[in-house]
């Protein structure tokens, strides 16, 4: 029971993590809550679904080409839709909950309302100390750290990286030192789409493909975000890991408790912030006006 | 008698024939009351008394997040907790809709309170998204007790709100003009009767500026979480009433997701915006799934006609028609039709040269 509650919630929070740092770079650089980030999860998913069962291409490559048409669709979303109303956050929120009811719907008449499985990548399964566990949940595991790591280094060592935390500090100060803003928005809307991506490919053969599959992570998501505290990336990782081993205790531990999946997790991040309104990492603003 | 009529004739042409956004206002509201004589098709009478219903819906989420700024993700809850307490007073009590969807209203003040004394402490995006939390909690309580509350498949055999359609049509119209009525003057900025529609508007604005003059915040951010909580709680007792299933959707993220596109389709922080979305969209993608072809396409309709109606007039639409109709006399502040070229009480030139 501990075995598997470590196992899956280590996936899952995985999982939820690299939704909530693409979800929060986002955030940070652009200032606009996105709600079809998990659609792009959902999408990318059903590309690689797609690739490898419908078109008969092998694992990898087909995963690597959702990963990049991945990333050019949310960066073209992003120049398309978003950009041109920035100045409305509101509106800006109700075009990407469009364009994520536009993708569902475009799904379901593609594909029905069926509950679709995609083969594992790697069959088999391997034990570490005792503990058991599917090839497939190795590498989601394994994956999301990799991803985790490599958005770090992206965003500590690369001149963009530093371009895009510049932007996430201060847009002026930013504009004023040659970089160009927009543009920076744009790469950031790709990688966090990109990141969804790799989010749906690890878990798609772990999880059932369908067109609903959007809703649930996005209000863990959204959770996660805002129990780590807006803008902080490290928050939002812990947050995703807290919300997720939460909503894996749940499942196993509490009978009936899949149904209650979702309200845990939210109920955490009530909890933690009426206990600490700025969240876990959040920075406190002395009567900020927005 | 005569000279009284005449005076109350001269008010209405000064005041609403001059004004070309009231008589649009005017002409619409009367084809509404009109409607079961024009067109008797019961379909066309669910499609407007289900829209009547949503217009108070959406109405109440403008009043608590556009007027007053506190952006909620959650105005389903609301919804939800009246129309569940009025169904299972129905079913299990056996009380009759014209108590139930009083209490249910009550029910959602209080679930209003409740969201909005632990939302005090909170502001902005935080905000936003602790409200969408609150209805996705109370899914998981109805699913753990189904015995009570019907869990998946809901609250079935509610009672109807009276026997005919017509008249049902006539209840739910009545009730939702008097509530927009409501609502509309509680907002309205200018008014000399009521203060709190300029209050609201300074809480949003600048919270800190507002409470520096004097202007008990909380006290008011409270009063329109419970006004909000008590309109959006009267239209789930009326839905819960007409279409006699209490169902876990209604608690969903996407009706949630709904007044809110509505309102900022037809137009934020304008009462009569969020009205004009709801009876624009609702229609349109129900009179759409008639069709077989429709059936399929009609999110994608909407979908698609939001995300362009935004990108080219991100202020909603109503903003844009009334923009492009009326001018204000830059003099004395009068709405005037834009054909004018003077102001048609001080004849200040209303197109000032650019």
């Amino acid at each position: 029971m501990v075995e598997a509650i470590l196992i899956n919630g280590l996936v899952l929070g995985g999982m939820y993590a690299i939704l909530a740092v693409g979800f929060a770079l986002v955030f940070g650089v652009a200032k606009i809550l996105n709600m079809a980030h998990t659609a792009f999860y959902m999408v990318g998913a059903f590309l690689i679904l797609i690739m490898t069962i419908m078109l008969g291409f092998p694992s990898l490559p087909s995963i690597v080409l959702a990963i990049a048409i991945m990333g050019i669709t949310g960066s073209v979303i992003y120049k398309l839709f978003l950009d041109r109303v920035k100045e409305h956050p509101v509106a800006v929120m109700i075009i990407s909950v469009g364009v994520a009811i536009l993708f569902q719907e475009v799904l379901l008449i593609g594909f029905g309302g069926h509950f679709r499985g995609i083969d594992p990548f790697v069959r088999g399964f391997v034990e570490i100390a005792g503990i058991r566990a599917t090839y497939q949940q190795v590498i989601a595991i394994a994956t999301s750290l990799v991803a985790l790591v490599a958005i770090r280094l992206l965003l500590s060592k690369t001149r963009v990286g530093n371009a895009i935390r510049a932007v996430a500090e201060d847009r002026e100060i930013a504009n004023v030192m040659g970089i160009d803003v927009s543009r920076m928005c744009v790469i950031t809307m790709g990688i966090s789409a990109v990141l969804a991506t790799v989010a749906g490919a690890v878990v798609a053969p772990i999880f059932m493909v369908h067109p609903l599959m959007w809703m649930h992570p996005l209000t863990i998501v959204l959770a996660a975000v805002v129990l780590g505290g807006l803008g902080s990336i490290k928050g939002s990782i812990l947050g995703a890991f807290i919300l997720g081993f939460a909503e894996t205790a749940v499942v196993f531990l509490v009978p009936m408790g899949a149904f209650l999946r979702g309200a845990v997790g939210l109920s955490v991040m009530v909890v933690v912030l009426l206990l600490r309104p700025e969240g876990l990492f959040g920075v406190v603003f002395e009567e900020e006006r927005l | 008698m005569g000279s009284y009529l005449y005076q109350l004739y001269r008010g209405f042409q000064g005041e609403i024939l001059a004004v070309p956004g009231r008589v649009i206002a005017l002409i619409f509201v009367t084809l509404l009351f009109l409607l079961p004589l024009i067109i008797p098709h019961p379909i066309v009478l669910k499609i407007f008394s289900l829209a009547a219903i949503f217009a108070i819906f959406a109405a109440s989420w403008d009043l608590l997040s556009g007027f007053t700024g506190q952006l909620n993700l959650g105005q389903a809850l609301f919804f939800g907790v009246s129309a569940y307490s009025a169904a299972l007073l129905n079913i299990h009590l056996g009380v009759p809709p014209w108590a139930t969807i009083p209490i249910g209203a009550i029910a959602g003040v209080i679930a209003g309170l409740l969201v909005g004394i632990p939302a005090l402490r909170l502001r902005g995006f935080y905000l936003a998204l602790v409200t969408l939390a609150f209805p996705i909690i109370l899914i998981g309580v109805i699913f753990v007790f189904p015995d009570i509350t019907g869990g998946e498949l809901g609250l079935f055999g509610v009672d109807r709100l009276s026997g005919s359609r017509v008249l049902d049509y006539y209840i739910i119209l009545l009730v939702a003009t008097a509530s927009i009525l409501v609502m509309w003057k509680l907002t309205d900025g200018r008014s000399k009767i009521v203060r709190t529609g300029v209050i609201l508007h300074a809480i949003r604005e600048d919270e800190i500026t507002a409470r520096a003059s004097g202007i008990n915040t909380v006290r008011y951010k409270l009063m329109v979480f419970s006004i909000s909580g008590f309109f959006a709680g009267v239209a789930g007792g009326l839905y819960v009433h007409y279409i006699r299933i209490a169902g876990p959707s209604i608690l969903e993220l996407f009706f949630s997701f709904q007044p809110i596109i509505w309102t900022i389709f037809g137009g934020i922080v304008t009462i009569y915006g969020a009205v004009a979305g709801v009876f624009i969209l609702y229609p349109l993608v129900e009179l759409v799934r008639l069709h077989p072809v429709g059936e399929t396409y009609r999110f994608v309709l909407m979908v698609l006609i939001l995300i362009v109606v935004l990108l080219f007039m991100p202020q909603g639409i109503t903003r844009w028609v009334r923009d492009h109709i009326e001018e204000i006399c830059p003099r004395c502040k009068l709405i005037n039709i834009r054909t004018r070229r003077y102001c048609r009480a001080c004849r200040a030139p209303l197109h000032a040269e650019k």
